[in-house]
């Protein structure tokens, strides 16, 4: 669950930060109170919320996983946004993204039933084998 | 035939260069001291069953590898700012988010002393890969 938090909340929080500063008027230093109130409007407010809600799971996440798993088995976010531009938004998506997509969907699927852990793994290596993988 | 002609040996080649690995490097040294200073609280899960919320905040809060996490993260986020004010977003954007993937693979075998055993260096390749292709 935390790692689907993980995995969702970041690339959506970007979306939605993206579609909220793009909609709003250009922004410049010499109005440093307008970036403030930007944070205010819906979307890029919604944007915030996620990428808080990314950053409490992700510490969560490292507190019992691997770095190098958490970053490896939540990459499947980034290709969540491409399949949601293609199936929601009816945008065009290049045969090269795609192709980003399924490299991805490889690389997840290669490391996320591997152990989280790098001392659980070896716990389980030598007592209980079939439990690899339980804490994901 | 001119040397300084070739891309390679250009200038601009380097500074291009330079700003991408400050954002990869910043990047991987904050992430891996974030990861390291939550392998030292421990499962943020259990502090908040034993001590709630508030003690789980305290956990994170009270952490000086936290802290300095976080401002590489930082440093990070401005150092990008700075590279896509100076380098194209088609350049900049697959560059450091894919390297950033293989970067952290290395510093958690490196510094976290993690188990990054051939099935997450396959992935992390994949993965390097396909967000190239993505973010392209």
């Amino acid at each position: 669950m935390i790692l689907i938090l993980v995995a969702v909340c970041a690339p959506l929080g970007n979306t939605c930060l993206a579609k909220g500063m793009t909609s709003l008027p250009e922004l410049t230093l010499a109005h440093p109170l307008a970036l403030f109130a930007a944070a205010f409007t819906p979307w890029v407010a919604l944007g915030i919320a996620l990428l808080i809600g990314f950053f409490a799971s992700y510490l969560t996440a490292l507190s019992w996983a691997d770095l190098s798993y958490v970053m490896l088995a939540t990459a499947w976010g980034n290709m969540l946004v491409e399949l949601l531009a293609h199936f929601c938004l009816h945008e065009t998506v290049s045969y090269q993204r795609w192709l980003g997509v399924v490299l991805i969907t490889l690389g997840v699927a290669l490391v996320a039933p591997g152990p989280s852990h790098t001392i659980q793994a070896a716990i389980h290596d030598h007592a209980a084998p079939a439990e690899k993988g339980a804490q994901q | 035939m001119n040397l300084t002609s070739l891309p390679v040996l250009s200038a601009g080649f380097w500074a291009a260069a330079a700003m991408i690995a400050a954002v990869v490097l910043s990047s991987t040294a904050g992430e891996v001291l974030t990861a390291a200073a939550m392998k030292s609280i421990g499962d943020l899960d259990k502090i908040r069953a034993h001590s709630g919320l508030k003690g789980a905040i305290r956990a994170v809060l009270t952490s000086p590898l936290f802290f300095a996490g976080v401002f590489f993260m930082a440093v990070a986020f401005f150092a990008l700012l700075f590279t896509l004010n100076h380098l194209k977003l088609g350049l900049a954007g697959p560059a450091t988010a894919s390297l950033t993937v293989f970067t952290n693979a290395l510093a958690a075998k490196l510094f976290l002393k993690e188990n990054v055993d051939r099935r997450r260096w396959t992935a992390a390749v994949l993965i390097c890969v396909g967000v190239y292709f993505l973010a392209h």
